[in-house]
């Protein structure tokens, strides 16, 4: 570390704010020597922001460019012609790709419900803080460390419509014929099929946030309401849920940001099928990008998916604040 | 909860028949949430024809076969071959003759447990360290424009990784860096980093500056300060980032499907292309997935008072 002192800092970003260094640098270290504060800040945070340039906005800038062209990456000899809009126009014209978004909002809509309904649900229960408590939390909260798509790929033998033990299990409740039904093979079912493994895997994470929630609402709020003989009930609509609430919002965000891109579990689980019946937004992106090779095209769907992301979370972040000042 | 608890019990405590019906209610839950990872670790102990018996069977004769099969390629073989043969030298040449076949070699997937190994690790020391020092530039010094930097770190994560990844995937193929370790490292750096800087800022910012002006009153620079006063204290802060990192890179399945396809591939984009003879051999799917989650489930029952924390990033706090 001590070598460190002698290099200098990264471009002329430690150069132009050098002037000013006196002013802002906490008094203790600018009468030490060596580098100033200023110059060993931005030496400590330059590979950062570098490294996020590199590869997150460059990219980006990259990818706009690319929306406008009929470039195809498995033709990289082919000259590059400006298309201006007909990506775009291609895109937001065509029916398939409503059918996709159709099939994205159902997923992100409905798996988000669920685990919002049992999220909640269990993070009230935990809270009562009953004997080993702990310990249960930790076991719920497994199928949420585990890699997409793994979990993914082994719900399909879950599945299988006879060696499958989901399709046993449903079946010895329901009281009807295991192999009568396919989760992953029927058109109707299908879409289900997802929003159920998503549940499975994601109810720990909104759990975990609604318990955090929970556990910053101060006990003296409960307390006056007990004096007040506010019932039960009343406590839970007018102190738990509006406390929980801004947790609660930040949790859907969050999942819902996952789930808008969501790619891995679902493309191991059903690939997009029967026909498109989980033909997801980003599903179809990457079928277009690395197998059809229509690299324009694909880099417009892209930014439009990435532009409504933006959108819907921007929009829903303004609302959060809201609720969070009430 | 033990007496002493009971006799200072407020109006808020719960009741212990609320408790009991609580408890049982998550732990129902668990249970049946817990089906699905018993049942694949259930089915790397079976044998194949076990796997995909009808009705599915819960009790069964345990074999490792999933697990040899998991590790090795095989060649089937004709009677009169198997017979010329002296007799096997280990329990999984036996396993395997059985079946009337032999080993042909070891299989692809312990290099693939390897890469992952090469890229989780990689990533993560870069994450850790890039990130602690960003993490404490943040935290110590007035830096110009700081909210905004911060929140650029944060937007970061937001991005939808397939936006980016057509042109990361053109700019791998002219720097060659498709289908190798460093350019996997890279690209989970990236991705890992803005957790990596909010989390340790927030472990950084609850140490007391005056650690470090006390070393510097004393004749330190300030990083030797920083290395002296600051880290020691931010190991355990340091050590929580390192896992969720590393469960990050362990678990990334498409830039590790789009970006390598032999070389340099990891586990999660294999696992799903292990296949038998006649089939999907469940058993070999179910010990690999097995080996592959273990790791994980030990790093979450380790984590676990971390974990809040980590995956909220400190957007939670208020």
């Amino acid at each position: 570390m001590t070598d460190a002192t002698n290099i200098a800092p990264p471009g002329g970003v430690a150069q132009a704010e050098r002037p000013r260094r006196a002013r802002s640098a906490p008094a203790i270290g600018g009468k030490l020597k060596g580098l100033s504060d200023r110059s060993i800040a931005w030496l400590f945070i330059s590979p950062t922001i570098l490294l996020l340039l590199a590869i997150n906005i460059f990219p980006l800038i990259w990818a706009i460019y690319l929306s406008f062209t009929n470039y195809r990456a498995n033709k990289p000899g082919v000259p590059v012609k400006w298309v201006g809009l007909r990506n775009y126009e291609q895109i937001l014209g065509s029916d398939d790709i409503w059918g996709y978004l159709q099939a994205t909002a159902h997923f992100v809509v409905f798996s988000i419900a669920l685990q919002v309904l049992l999220g909640f649900g269990l993070a009230l229960l935990i809270n009562k803080r009953f004997k080993g408590h702990a310990t249960w939390t930790t076991v719920i909260l497994l199928p949420m460390m585990l890699s997409p798509a793994v979990v993914g790929y082994f719900w399909t033998y879950l599945f299988q419509p006879q060696a499958g033990i989901f399709n046993y299990i449903i079946a010895f409740f329901a009281g009807i014929e295991p192999d009568s039904f396919t989760m992953i093979g029927d058109v109707d079912l299908a879409p289900w099929a997802i929003v159920l493994v998503d549940t499975w895997m994601w109810t720990p994470y909104v759990m975990l946030i609604c318990l955090a929630g929970l556990r910053s609402i101060p006990d003296y709020i409960y307390e006056a309401a007990e004096i007040d003989r506010a019932s039960h009930w009343r406590q839970f609509w007018h102190i738990t849920v509006p406390m929980v609430l801004p947790f609660l919002m930040l949790a859907v965000l969050f999942r819902a940001i996952e789930n808008f891109k969501m790619f891995d579990m679902v493309v191991d689980l059903t690939s997009g099928g029967p026909g498109s019946a989980t033909e997801l937004a980003s599903i179809n992106l990457k079928r277009e990008a690395f197998e059809n090779w229509r690299t324009g095209y694909s880099s417009a769907f892209a930014i439009i998916l990435f532009v409504t992301v933006f959108g819907a979370a921007n929009i829903y972040v303004k609302i959060l604040n809201k609720v969070k000042q009430r | 909860m033990s007496a002493a608890a009971d006799s200072a019990r407020t109006v808020l405590e719960p009741t212990a028949r609320t408790k009991w019906l609580s408890g049982g209610l998550v732990v129902l839950y668990a249970l049946v949430a817990s089906i699905p990872l018993l049942w694949i670790v259930m089915t790397g102990f079976k044998t194949p024809p076990d796997a995909i018996a009808y009705p599915p069977k819960v009790f069964f004769s345990p074999s490792l076969e999933g697990y040899v099969n998991l590790f090795t390629t095989r060649t089937r073989q004709t009677p009169e071959y198997m017979q010329s043969l002296p007799p096997p030298e280990t329990w999984y040449d036996a396993l395997v003759r059985t079946r009337n076949m032999v080993i042909a070699g070891p299989s692809p997937i312990g290099g693939r447990y390897i890469n992952s190994l090469i890229v989780g690790f990689g990533s993560t020391f870069l994450a850790v360290f890039l990130g602690t020092l960003a993490a404490y530039g943040f935290s110590r010094f007035k830096v110009p424009i700081k909210d905004d930097l911060l929140f650029f770190i944060l937007s970061t994560r937001m991005m939808p990784p397939i936006a980016v990844a057509i042109p990361i995937y053109l700019m791998y193929r002219v720097l060659g860096l498709s289908d190798t370790h460093l350019g996997l490292i890279i690209l989970y750096t990236a991705v890992n980093i803005s957790l990596a800087v909010w989390l340790l800022k927030g472990f950084i910012d609850e140490i007391p500056p005056e650690y470090e002006e006390a070393a510097m009153i004393d004749g330190y620079t300030r990083f030797q300060a920083f290395r002296m006063a600051v880290l020691p204290q931010a190991v355990t802060g340091i050590a929580a980032t390192a896992i969720f990192c590393l469960i990050f890179s362990w678990n990334e399945y498409a830039f590790a499907l789009l970006l390598t396809s032999g070389t340099a591939q990891t586990a999660p984009p294999f696992i799903p292309t292990i296949i038998g003879e006649g089939g999907l051999d469940w058993p070999a799917v179910g010990a690999g997935t097995t080996l592959f989650l273990l790791p994980i489930v030990i790093f979450t029952i380790i984590l676990r008072k971390h974990l809040l924390r980590g995956i909220t990033f400190g957007a939670v706090r208020k």
